[in-house]
């Protein structure tokens, strides 16, 4: 069943997020609301992949073969400067989209199999991520002119 | 005659619940003067704190030589309080700046008008060239007039079109409004000081009123001295004289580690849910979010959030209990909780507590989220502080064109493509090279914004072009390119609105000293020399004086909360002060808001779409509308989640920094009052007895504070706070000592972070270690009067001054109250039934 794999990606991506802020915290330490949210943001991935999990080992007795590319590459380093924090704020905008459509994704499984436990973790974990791409589009927007326009 | 130095509050009027505050008007001249020898009174209001107290100017042969309460008005009946009697006037004349300044090889030196506008106007038309409008930055206050941050407002968004604009109201208010904002859609205070006459039980939340608005708390003073009076509860790390209140009132004091406040609220909401006392009628029909913020508040049992907070979970269950049985219930909200952790959302779950129990908008129930300084309600409404003026969502197309039309220009220059840069992202540009024109007016961020270290380097950027208008040689004013001489109070003449939305005219009782100009004046000589124009061609700014400026503000506040149609100069000068919304409709103003449950929520009235309180992301106006609000109120809330910074076993305590009763701000003004420096001369370490007696620490030794970010020496003061947490005043900076040592203002220690949602800077927390350097000379400079008591006085002189105040206790009636209006002005009611 395919599920099983998809709730693979939903759980490394989940992971693999919860990396990324943490580096992106870190590496633009001296902007203090990206450091401290986003840690905030990363601790919260990290308690979605945890209720995940049981779903996750319940389904991986039934995995199949893992297509192709299916995991999303995560963040090895930060940029610098006003332009790099952007850019770097728009990888994490494009990892956090893509663990929010893999939500989608399973919750729709999960509606078609019935399945209580998984629906109930989507209905409770899924709107964080709603809450992680909502942070970085505001952030990014207040960003972008300055960035892009008067930064040397 | 009283010592208002040492009697702070002075003589009481007791009164009973629901009857008028009896009048007692107070009086200071200088000295050898009787009320005979003045030869005008100038009318007017304090501006050394937000309570805005009317009061007359005394003049003689073109000096302030006094001034008076003004018996009349509705704010203070009468009373002034010692920063008012003896700090409103007698720094005139005293360390002026009085000509512009300009920097020669390094130095300030004086020059005229022209030359230091021209060299403002050139670099500002340069980086214009160059770069745009997001090189350029302005930085004001909270202690201008309305009609200068309206101007400021209008140069900002429709000549330069520039979104950083912000004032020091970021550090002092910013939550007040965001609270609003988020809970009711709009900024626009819903209670009014009338409560406190009518209240049965009094919340102070992080606000320690008897020292930061002494004529408030003795309005309360003259409740608790009468019968049926109201029970208080203080949330306050020191023990201050309302945390005395509190335990003598039959009330509690809850004292919660700094940094746990959001705990600690969550606890309250949830013993309000889990024990039954929620209004089920007034929730449904006027609110939105009750089962989320249940749900949120379920883990936060009292044990666990005395676990968190360490506070004893009997006291919060006696705290919730007060709150959730009381008939009358009536909320402050200060610094404890704005310049603390998760401050936007500590200060909705006080919005919340009254939501839930249906108590707002009715006799003796509201809700104060107050403001620090005189004029910050006025920074917020005119769009200074990079809001919309009038209270406008820069989120909400229409309300970008109702601008656009009022001031003639295209839309597209006004700056609404994200949030106003809020004041730390302004340094944080300024800082990276981005901003590279900074223009502060009437603050002196040198001493005032967390760490200060950086906040220097920023200030002697070579690429950054400071201009610094005040009336005083601050320490900001010595990293100025050009330093513009400004008018101060009593010199010129403008509105502003106080907490409760009174709003006073203030007119000009002397002449600036030399060349010294109104900011008004100022900002409107830059708007002529950069030759701003509208559509048409025509000047952008239309108006020359102070009066066309409010006239023109009126129009602009026209159909909003902030309704000033009703008000004219003519008006408040024919009486005193009027609290907004004041219109046609409302011609005496109005005293309370939201007495029919429906709030500036609807789409298109309210402020603002709402943020995420965790994380300070925005809500989109599609999500806004999808939710309905339609007037109804949201309940919101987050986790408690710890703060950025802990103590650990290098930074061992936790420092908070406030006021001191005798100071405002950085003691410009203030310092150069003989009575109040004489009060409260130098800065000192507030240490509890414990923490005191462990680090080996006598009252007097000096010690030295140290933080990741600077060091602060001062003698100790062993006090009477909780054990773990240190308090240092943060009015002290460097104009008035020797050397360049920077060792004395409280926000060397201060780190740079804020609320996600407010944007205010976390003041309150920061970790520090304390070390003794030296045994004591004396007993520390700490006032004995207030909250820096000592906790053993023997040997430490009390406070005191001298017999100067005439009080006159119930000469008049007093004042009636301003009409409560059935419905609020300019709000939308509910669409539609819920569901
Ligand atoms: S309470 Fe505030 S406004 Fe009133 S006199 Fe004192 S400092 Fe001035």
């Amino acid at each position: 069943m395919h599920l099983a794999t998809y709730l693979g990606l939903l759980h490394t991506s989940l992971t693999t997020l919860a990396d990324a802020f943490r580096e992106v915290g870190r590496g633009h330490g001296e902007e203090p609301d990206v450091r401290h949210t986003c840690q905030v943001l990363a601790d919260l991935a990290d308690q979605q992949a945890e209720a995940l999990a049981p779903v996750v080992r319940r389904y991986g007795e039934h995995r199949e073969d893992e297509p192709e590319r299916l995991h999303a590459a995560g963040l090895e380093s930060t940029r610098g400067g006003p332009v790099g924090l952007l850019r770097d704020l728009q990888d994490l905008y494009t990892l956090a989209s893509l663990t929010d459509i893999t939500w989608t994704v399973v919750g729709q499984a999960a509606q078609g199999l019935r399945d209580r436990e998984l629906l109930d973790v989507v209905n409770s974990r899924e709107q964080d991520t709603a809450r992680q791409l909502t942070w970085l589009r505001t952030r990014i927007k207040q960003a972008a002119p300055q960035a892009l326009i008067a930064a040397g | 005659m009283a010592d208002r130095i040492a009697d702070i509050w002075g003589t009481r009027t007791p009164h009973a619940k629901d009857t008028p505050w009896p009048v007692r008007v107070d009086l200071h001249l200088d000295a050898g003067l009787a009320e005979s020898d003045v030869d005008r009174w100038v009318q007017s209001a304090c501006v050394l704190c937000s309570n805005g107290c009317g009061c007359d100017i005394a003049v003689k042969n073109g000096r302030m030589v006094g001034v008076r309460g003004r018996a009349g008005d509705v704010v203070n009946h009468g009373r002034l309080g010692p920063k008012g009697l003896y700090g409103s006037w007698q720094w005139a004349g005293r360390d002026r700046l009085t000509r512009p300044l300009v920097r020669e090889g390094g130095r300030l030196v004086e020059t005229d008008w022209d030359t230091a506008m021209d060299r403002v106007v050139r670099r500002s038309r340069e980086l214009l060239a160059e770069t745009g409008p997001l090189s350029h930055g302005f930085y004001t206050s909270g202690q201008l007039f309305l009609e200068e941050y309206y101007t400021l407002g209008v140069i900002g968004k429709a000549g330069l079109g520039t979104p950083h604009m912000d004032g020091n109201t970021r550090l002092c208010t910013a939550t007040a409004a965001a609270a609003m904002k988020e809970s009711f859609g709009s900024d626009g205070q819903p209670g009014s000081y009338t409560d406190i006459d009518s209240c049965d039980a009094l919340f102070l939340f992080g606000h320690n009123m008897a020292e930061t608005q002494t004529v408030l708390w003795a309005r309360v003073l003259d409740r608790l001295a009468g019968p049926d009076r109201p029970v208080v509860v203080a949330v306050d790390p020191r023990r201050t004289k309302v945390a005395e209140a509190a335990s003598e009132s039959g009330g509690v004091h809850l004292a919660p580690l700094p940094g746990t406040n959001q705990a600690l609220m969550n606890g309250l909401v949830r013993e309000v849910i889990a024990n039954g006392w929620v209004d089920r009628d007034y929730v449904e029909a006027h609110t939105l979010g009750f089962d989320e913020l249940a749900a949120t508040v379920e883990p936060y049992t009292p044990e666990h959030v005395a676990g968190v907070c360490r506070v004893d979970p009997a006291d919060l269950r006696r705290a919730a209990r007060i709150f959730g049985t009381g008939e009358r219930v009536l909320s402050t909200v200060l610094q404890g909780f704005y310049q603390s952790h998760q401050a936007t959302a500590a200060a909705c779950q006080v919005n919340n507590l009254h939501l839930l129990r249906g108590l707002i908008g009715r006799r003796g129930c509201g809700i104060l989220q107050m403001n620090g300084q005189p004029t910050a309600q006025n920074t917020r409404e005119c769009g200074a502080d990079g809001d919309l003026p009038g209270f406008r969502n820069w989120d909400n197309p229409e309300h970008v064109r109702e601008l656009a039309r009022l001031w003639n220009v295209d839309p597209l220059t006004i700056p609404h493509w994200a949030p106003p840069t809020h004041a730390m992202q302004i340094w944080r540009y300024a800082e990276q090279g981005s901003i590279r024109f900074l223009w502060i007016s009437a603050t002196n961020p040198a001493v005032s914004l967390p760490q200060l270290p950086r906040v220097r380097e920023i200030l002697a950027k070579k690429d950054l072009f400071v201009v610094v208008q005040d009336g005083f040689r601050t320490e900001t004013a010595e990293y100025a390119d050009v330093v513009l001489p400004a008018a101060l109070w009593g010199e010129k003449q403008g509105t502003f609105t106080n907490v409760n939305r009174t709003v006073h005219l203030s007119d000009k009782a002397v002449e600036p000293p030399g060349e010294a100009r109104a900011d008004l004046d100022i900002f409107l000589d830059y708007t002529r020399r950069m030759d701003f124009r509208d559509r048409d061609g025509a000047p952008l700014i239309k108006w020359s004086d102070p009066e066309g400026a409010f006239e023109a503000w009126r129009e602009c506040s026209r159909g909003r909360l902030c309704d000033y149609t009703g008000l004219s100069y003519a008006k408040l000068r024919a009486g005193s002060g009027i609290p907004w919304p004041c219109n046609e409709e409302h011609p005496d103003g109005c005293d309370r808001l939201y007495t029919d449950g429906v709030f500036p929520t609807h789409p298109e009235v309210c402020e603002d779409y709402g943020h995420d309180l965790l994380t300070g992301g925005t809500t989109s106006a599609e999500q806004y509308k999808a939710r309905r609000p339609d007037g109804r109120a949201f309940l919101k809330t987050a986790h408690y989640a710890p703060p950025p910074e802990q103590p650990d076993d290098e930074y061992p305590l936790l420092c908070t920094t406030g006021r001191t009763v005798y100071h405002f701000h950085t003691r410009t003004k203030t310092g150069r009052s003989r009575q109040l420096r004489r009060a409260a001369p130098e800065p000192w370490v507030e240490l509890s007895a414990a923490d005191a007696a462990a680090l080996g620490v006598a009252e007097g030794d000096l010690v030295r504070v140290e933080s990741p970010r600077g060091r602060v020496e001062a003698p100790a003061r062993v006090g009477r706070g909780r054990d773990g947490v240190v308090f240092l005043p943060f009015h002290y900076g460097y104009w008035d000592t020797e050397g360049d040592q920077h060792a004395r203002a409280a926000n060397e220690l201060t780190p740079t972070e804020w609320d996600p949602v407010s944007k205010q800077p976390l003041f309150k927390i920061s970790a520090v270690r304390v070390t003794r350097l030296a045994g004591a000379t004396g007993p520390a400079p700490a006032p004995t009067t207030a909250a820096s008591a000592p906790q053993d006085s023997v040997g430490v002189v009390p406070t005191r001054g001298d017999d100067d105040v005439r009080e006159d206790v119930a000469p008049t009636d007093p004042p009636a109250p301003p009409p409560v209006p059935d419905r609020t002005p300019n709000v939308l009611p509910h669409a539609a039934p819920k569901g």
